[in-house]
């Protein structure tokens, strides 16, 4: 036992690092004076040390940690990689972000929070029992209710705050009763117990359905899937954008993780054989997969076609946040190792582009104070840089090659075709011809109308520059060389517990 | 004690969940509206512990108490969330807080 927990804390350590952070954040924002970015600093480099730690976790193999509360695999380690990247980005952001650095804002904890913010991700990814998932869940959601209402003095950001508790305390309790649902049918809380009991008895699968799907209500709203995404895009619109960006991206990852870890583990069958390299079956009469197959058409379908109407940035790139949501989950209903990875691409992509279109507004509305399409008139004229770097993230977003976004299709279709799910297949090209609508708005609206007269151009600094092209030569770089990715992608799909 | 089944607790456990979840769509009180919230999750420590009772397993009991901490953290930031709209707003009702839509 004492054995046991002394192995599991070694492989606890990325995750010590953050709570460490984390402490060392909200006792330092009592000591030094308002106007300082030393927490900033010192989150980034809390950050940096807690990816050494899990690039040592990268070689160490599968384990599970603490009797089976916490998978330490190459699974999770992929997406703890997306979620660093993810977050010491955002910090980096937020340095530069006006919306968060005027007036008389302590940020220390704002900073505190975002690292808070990552170790509930961290644990997200790793979680293997109900409780943990459970508890990782509330952490992740309690400290992004008050990071999206951090500018409080802002009517719409508490309004947004207001509406993500309502939203994220109803899904949590349904998914808490499809917890306790799940431990009566099998009298375990670890996802193996789970797997072990329903290959030995015989549940009864009304029952296990209704669990399941109280359990997506939570998967769901974490990755913000229809009908589960109704505070979706007033979240976005009111939280700061560096807050925004963030859920889109790290939290969106961290809830697929969790799901896809749920679902492999839980349901699979491990006594059917003789199938194709890779796939895998779930239990008999228990197809959970055309469930998810069903939310999955929804999901894109309603992100592109509302996103139509929209004039706000914000709100647009929420519902094609939702849209991407969609794809990926295409990605989850092939049950197939392929299907896997493709999401695993997919994360990577996103991040990159998803992040660039948000930092791009970010700067713009901090040079006109507004994220309406109509301030972005003529951009491309007044700013070329930015103008072209929007550009490519849009293009990128569509999945037009030879940008990333192409790549993360190309995949994702790929994984499809080969589980012969071609009805979705159409479903999802359709909508990426849908989505192409209203990011070629943008475009027009850069590109092909005249700015006002009063318009000028947007400065930047070196550190914008800087920044934008971290972003930008990725999403260009993974169009055209993507070997690698798919490679450490496809080695990253080992889970423990599953052979 | 003969008298009640494990099916009775369950059945209790539900009609509190739905009316919990009842209460979130209707009510209009944002105050209310968490207090429906907290009805659903005492539902579900209900059905915990009349599981783990039954099972003979005290997981379930476990479970209960992480339930009822996360529950009490979540409605301190609930609350204080609602504080923040209402310097704002002057109101919680909720059909007034609505300057987003679509």
């Amino acid at each position: 036992m004492l054995e046991q927990i002394v192995h599991s804390v070694k492989l606890l350590q990325p995750e010590t690092a953050l709570a460490v952070t984390f402490c060392v954040l909200l006792v330092l924002d009592l000591v030094v004076r308002r106007k300082s970015n030393l927490a900033a600093w010192l989150a980034l480099l809390g950050l940096v040390v807690t990816a050494f730690f899990v690039l040592q976790q990268a070689s160490s193999g599968q384990n599970s940690i603490f009797f089976n509360m916490l998978a330490v695999d190459s699974f999770s380690v992929f997406f703890k990689f997306v979620i660093l990247a993810s977050s010491f980005l955002i910090i980096l952001f937020s340095l530069q972000s006006d919306e968060l650095n005027s007036g008389t804002r302590r940020l220390g904890e704002y900073y505190s929070l975002i690292i808070a913010l990552t170790l509930g991700m961290f644990l997200m990814t790793g979680a293997s029992n109900l409780l943990m998932m459970y508890l990782s869940i509330e952490l992740t959601s309690i400290s992004s209710y008050i990071l999206a209402g951090y500018t409080k003095e802002a009517e719409d950001s508490s309004e947004a705050s207001l509406k993500y508790v309502i939203y994220g305390a109803v899904s949590s309790g349904m998914m808490l009763y499809g917890i306790s649902m799940l431990y009566g049918l099998t009298g375990a809380v670890d996802i193996y117990g789970i797997n072990r009991a329903l290959t030995e008895g015989d549940i009864n699968l009304m029952a296990l359905m209704i669990a399941s799907i109280l359990m997506v209500a939570g998967f769901g709203y974490k990755i913000s899937a229809v009908p589960f995404h109704f505070w979706t895009p007033d979240v976005y619109e009111g939280a700061p954008i560096t807050i925004t960006a963030f859920l889109s991206v790290a939290s969106k990852a961290a809830g697929f993780a969790m799901m896809m870890r749920f679902f492999k583990v839980s349901f699979l069958d491990p006594t059917v054989g003789n199938l194709a390299m890779g796939a895998w079956a779930s239990f008999q009469g228990f197809e959970w997969n055309q469930l998810l197959a069903a939310i999955s058409v929804l999901t894109m379908t309603l992100g592109n076609l509302v996103a139509i109407w929209q004039n706000n940035l914000k709100r647009l790139l929420a519902y094609s946040s939702i849209a991407h949501a969609g794809y990926m989950l295409m990605g989850v209903v092939v049950l197939s190792n392929e299907g896997l990875a493709a999401v695993l691409i997919y994360f990577v992509v996103y991040l990159f582009m998803n992040l660039g279109a948000f930092y791009t507004v970010m700067i713009v509305a901090n040079k006109t104070g507004s994220e309406d399409i109509e301030a972005y008139k003529g951009l491309g004229y007044r700013t070329p840089l930015i103008g072209v770097a929007m550009t490519i993230f849009l293009l990128s977003l569509t999945g037009i090659p030879p940008t990333a976004g192409f790549v993360g299709k190309l995949y994702l279709f790929a994984a499809l075709i080969n589980g012969k799910w071609f009805w979705l297949v159409v479903i999802g090209a359709l909508n990426s011809v849908v989505s192409l609508y209203y990011y070629v708005r943008i475009l027009r609206n850069m590109f092909l109308k005249t700015p006002e007269r009063s318009a000028e151009p947007i400065q930047f600094s070196f550190a914008h520059v800087t920044i934008l092209l971290v972003l930008l030569i990725p999403t260009i770089l993974l169009g055209v060389y993507f070997g690698p990715l798919v490679e450490y992608a496809q080695a990253s799909l080992v889970m423990f517990g599953i052979q | 004690m003969t008298g009640i089944a494990l099916h009775h607790y369950l059945a209790l456990s539900a009609i509190l969940f739905t009316i919990g979840v009842v209460g979130v769509l209707t009510r209009r009180n944002a105050i209310i509206v968490f207090m429906c919230v907290e009805l659903m999750l005492n539902s579900v420590n209900l059905s915990l512990v009349a599981f783990s009772a039954y099972l003979g397993n005290p997981t379930g009991q476990i479970l209960v108490f992480f339930v009822m901490t996360v529950a009490a953290a979540e409605a301190a930031v609930g609350l204080a969330i609602i504080i923040a709209l209402f310097r704002n707003k002057q109101t919680v009702n909720i059909d007034e807080i609505n300057i987003m839509k679509w």
